[in-house]
């Protein structure tokens, strides 16, 4: 028998399922929904074109064959990504993923510690708390269209982080997590449960990144942000993978009473991109900011889907989403504010831009309302434009060479949305990405 | 030469011409004002020196020192030392100010060369309390519901940061209450100096109140019709250009040589 480095053995296909050998350790019951998940996935049908929530969608992409479970990372590699896994200078936690295996865990300060803040990779929090663990786990059917790909990422998830921030206790600090693409067309599942109890205040940011520029691979993700009574959760995502990969991220968040939910996804990398944003408002008083930027080029395509589900009375959400799309990139939205019976006095906003920099980029926006309540203030609206021919004369009258005046007009147009997380080291590291994109042209 | 040099321009805009054979020199380290009724050209002029792509230069010449400026990109035209101070300046969403002129100040440094943070924030800072301008709007996005005063404020601010060779203001003293006009025109005078020649366009005299030109061109139907001294827009101003009106249909006529 010839002996195989384990990098040049063969890992199994997704599609062939998840072998139990993965996640031996883990508890029967976890095993039980991973196999029930599996079946889900098996049964449901792959999306189609004519299925309003996948209109306008290059379902074709979607094709899952190649991909494989990411195998383990020798230590060299293991240590050139944690090398790289720069992001913020200041945090109060962090997580290194790489192939869904955890590379780092920096740990709590003490004063958080003692204060029974919850920072762990997700294997561990269900053994360890199990109660809270099974009451939100992927609590929220995905009714955006993925319902497919929740149930595969619901087969294969096992790592990820989970994060509990008890009642009254305010995070300062960001929490930062890594998700890194490594292998050969490597499936990663990276899965995100944050409870904010009442009271209590965090800001967590995710990196979604390529360890090379030329390797395919796939990640199919889902976050579950509870967050409690009076409580404020920032959650911010940063996709940056290479323009290979196929990327689907789920993502719903639950806003009770007097709470505020914000989250900021900024997309920049993938060959295809989706991501879906339910935001449900439970409780009189709370707030939801739905905030997206994605910049597309090449034959780049992003796909967001959302609703904004008001449940109780007196309650806010403000959607914007604003992307640029240059070479022939696409982007759809599709969104919809539901306004269920009794949720009166709800205001609800919902705003679409889209900057045209090509002829043959296309964008399709898709916005909705769906009022049950009276008094209620609802707004949508999408738009479709081009730089304005009079601002980019007025930065070249100042010198300023066309190429650098389209950035700057670009990032202008972006920073409406970015600006709205008033964090300044996070909006930073924003716009450094963003820029990064543009350099790369 | 050390002058911007317009040689019988002639520039039109979907077919129909605006600049009908105009010619005018202004030498470095000098004022010149036009002036002129509305609808004479003064502010196409200032856009065609610029080079803003909707009009179209028939005929003639500009030469900045001996360059054929006509030639130029408008971003290559202000690197070389060409400014135009908008009448109406544009509103950039989403651009600070400091980002909005560090990349100006930038392109006019050598390839390679990266602008020195701290040096580049004492300039601004300095000539923002020339202009009386808060350190804060340094924040604030472009133009971004600044007051008119505000816009022609940041105007000088861009004028005093980029030092170029030659000014074109075009009315600058619109949209200004009095107070706001001194505090631009101690502006531009500050930045008055033997390197620098200035284009004044306006349609009032007050501002020349302020700014005291060294000379004063009278432009009706798209050509200089009179030139003189300063003592010449006071004329203007008590006689108005009605006798110039005449002038019109003589000039509307292709000009003799």
């Amino acid at each position: 028998m010839e002996l195989e480095s384990p990098q040049e053995q063969s890992e199994p296909a997704i599609l062939s399922g998840p072998s139990d050998a993965r996640t031996a350790d883990l508890p029967g019951w976890f095993h039980e929904q991973q196999r029930a998940a599996w079946a889900k996935f098996e049964t449901l049908p792959y999306p189609n074109r004519k299925d309003q929530p996948w209109r306008f969608s290059s379902v074709n992409a979607l094709d899952l064959s190649s991909y494989k479970q990411g195998g383990s990372l020798k230590q060299t590699e293991r240590d050139e990504i944690l090398e790289r896994s720069t992001g913020l200078d200041a945090v109060a936690g962090r997580l290194i993923f790489a192939d869904d295996q955890l590379l780092r865990r920096d740990p709590l300060p003490e004063a958080l510690l003692k204060r029974g803040l919850l920072l762990m990779p997700l294997e561990r929090a269900l053994l360890e708390h199990e109660e809270l663990f099974r009451r939100h786990f992927m609590a929220q059917p995905a009714t955006l269209g993925s319902a497919k790909f929740a149930a595969l990422h619901e087969a294969f998830a096992k790592s990820g982080t989970f994060l509990y921030v008890p009642r009254g206790v305010e995070v300062e600090l960001p929490i930062e997590i890594f998700h890194w693409l490594h292998g050969e067309n490597a499936a990663v599942f990276p899965h995100t449960l944050l409870i904010a109890d009442d009271l209590s205040k965090v800001t967590v940011i995710e990196n979604f990144r390529s360890a090379h520029r030329d390797r395919g691979g796939f990640a199919c993700g889902v976050n579950d942000l509870v967050v409690g009574q009076g409580a404020k959760v920032n959650y911010i995502c940063a996709q940056t993978w290479n323009d290979k990969v196929l990327s689907i991220q789920i993502n719903a968040t639950t806003v009770a009473r007097d709470a505020s939910g914000l989250s900021l996804n900024v997309h920049l990398g993938g060959a295809y991109s989706r991501f879906e944003s339910l935001s449900r408002l439970t409780g009189e008083g709370a707030r939801s900011d739905l905030l997206a930027v994605c910049v597309a080029d090449g034959s780049q395509e992003f796909d967001a889907r959302t609703l904004q589900d008001h449940i109780s009375p007196h309650t806010t959400s403000d959607l914007l989403y604003k992307n640029a799309l240059t070479d022939r990139a696409r982007n759809t939205f599709g969104g919809l504010i539901r306004v269920e019976p009794h949720a009166h006095f709800t205001d609800a906003y919902q705003t679409v831009r889209n900057l045209l920099l090509s002829d043959d980029a296309e964008a399709n926006s898709m916005p909705g309302l769906e009022i049950l309540a009276d008094n209620v203030k609802c707004s949508h609206g999408a738009t479709s434009g081009q730089i304005d021919e009079d601002e980019m004369f007025y930065l070249l009258s100042r010198g300023i060479p066309m190429s650098v005046a389209k950035q700057l007009l670009v990032s202008g147009f972006l920073n409406e949305v970015v600006d709205r997380l008033d964090h300044s080291a996070i909006n930073a590291l924003v716009h450094q990405l963003i820029e990064a994109k543009f350099a790369r042209r | 030469m050390s002058q911007l040099s317009i040689h019988n321009l002639r520039v039109s805009i979907a077919d129909q011409e605006i600049i009908r054979g105009l010619s005018l020199d202004v030498p470095k380290g000098e004022i010149h004002a036009i002036m002129g009724p509305n609808g004479s050209g003064k502010s196409t002029l200032a856009k065609v020196l610029a080079g803003h792509p909707d009009y179209k230069v028939t005929t003639g010449q500009v030469l900045m020192d001996g360059e054929n400026v006509l030639e130029l990109a408008p971003d290559e035209r202000a690197r070389k030392g060409l400014f135009l101070a908008f009448q109406y300046p544009s509103e950039i969403p989403g651009v600070s100010i400091a980002n909005f002129l560090r990349a100006a100040v930038q392109a006019r440094l050598p390839e390679g060369e990266e602008l020195e943070a701290t040096d580049y924030y004492a300039k601004l800072y300095e000539k923002m309390d020339l202009l009386e301008m808060d350190r804060s709007f340094t924040s604030r996005s472009v133009n971004e519901g600044f007051s008119g005063g505000e816009k022609k404020r940041n105007e000088i601010l861009q004028l005093a940061m980029l030092e170029p060779k030659y000014a074109v203001l075009d009315e600058t003293d619109s949209g200004l209450d009095i107070d706001a006009l001194k505090v631009v025109a101690n502006g531009v005078n500050s930045l008055r100096s033997p390197n620098l020649g200035v284009l004044l366009i306006t349609h009032y005299q007050r501002l020349l109140d302020y700014i005291i030109p060294d000379h004063v061109h009278v432009m009706v139907q798209g050509r200089i019709v009179r030139s003189g001294g300063k003592e010449l827009a006071l004329e203007l101003e008590e006689k108005g250009y009605e006798s110039y009106e005449t002038v019109k249909d003589e000039v509307g006529e292709p000009a003799l040589a």
